[in-house]
């Protein structure tokens, strides 16, 4: 090996260790994919509950009762489980192969940073759902998923803050269009997710 | 080759470039975590620490979490200033 070669192989040993010490790398683009189909099929599920019983000459009209909100939440929540799931599970498969622990201090940092913005903004649409809001819920919960994401793509994947900056745009379009927040809760966590999933599974594999 | 002068013996070793890497942008890191980022025995990694250590690069500091002894190692201003003149003399080479 002549000299330049080693300075060069010297420069690249630098710039991997201060990436891997600091970002978690093994973010699994599959399991944006998977969650991105579950929201789509969330959305469908939401949406004929919402819109049930409608005669089809009339105009439209959400029909939110305690009962569809019942139902709603449930929805919610598996799509969270599964979304939650398969990225754990994907994401430790990925760390494997790698030759990396999944809960490393990467792992830690990524999810304190990703949790803060997140759960600020799921306590505020609690608050405003019990008051009646609903409206601005949808719209909101994509801005503050934006805004966790922006926050947490520092210790991980540089995708992740796109994602994390078209989840804000989307959040804001959708409080211009209030009514329209199932199609843009579909077109953020559903065909956003499943994009940016494929692009990092293509750059980054798995 | 003039320029070689200023490279630092302490980082001719892969090993050694790696932890003081990783600590040029952590505050701290535990011993555990460094053998698991750079992939090394408990012995190696002890000994290249040792080498850093006399070199007053790296300082360390004892923990306990829990029952566990845990070391953390960070670098000292010394060798974060040996290191940025090492990386300066690498980067002068390709200019």
């Amino acid at each position: 090996m002549t000299k330049e070669q080693q300075h060069i192989e010297d420069i690249q040993t630098i710039k991997e260790m201060m990436s891997k010490s600091t970002q978690f790398m093994s973010l699994s683009g599959i399991s944006g994919i998977l969650a991105g189909m579950y929201a789509l099929v969330a959305a469908y599920f939401a949406y004929s509950s919402i819109y049930s019983n409608q005669t089809y000459l009339a105009y439209r009209k959400a029909d939110i009762t305690s009962e569809s909100i019942t139902s709603l939440v449930l929805i919610a929540m598996v799509t969270l489980i599964l979304s939650i799931g398969s990225g754990v599970f994907f994401s430790g498969r990925k760390a494997k192969r790698n030759n990396e622990t999944l809960w490393n201090e990467q792992a830690k940092r990524l999810l304190i940073n990703l949790a803060i913005p997140l759960a600020t903004g799921g306590l505020l649409c609690l608050i405003l759902l019990a008051k009646g809001f609903v409206g601005i819920v949808a719209p909101l919960t994509l801005i503050f998923y934006g805004l966790a994401l922006v926050n947490a793509s520092k210790y991980t994947l540089t995708e992740v803050r796109g994602l994390g900056i078209l989840e804000i745009a989307l959040g804001l379009i959708a409080m211009q269009f209030m009514g329209y927040g199932l199609l843009f809760w579909a077109i953020g966590f559903g065909i956003l997710h499943i994009i940016y999933g494929i692009s990092m599974y293509l750059k980054h594999g798995a | 080759m003039v320029l070689l002068k200023n490279f630092d013996k302490a980082f001719e070793n892969k090993v050694r470039l790696g932890i003081m890497s990783a600590l040029m942008v952590n505050e701290s890191l535990d011993f555990t975590h460094l053998k698991e980022l750079l992939n090394v025995t408990d012995g190696n990694l002890a000994s290249h620490m040792k080498t850093l250590e006399q070199n007053e690069y790296v300082s360390f500091s004892k923990e306990f979490a829990g029952r566990k002894p845990k070391t953390k190692y960070s670098a000292t201003n010394n060798g974060k200033a040996a290191f940025r003149k090492h990386l300066q003399a690498l980067e002068e080479l390709f200019n």
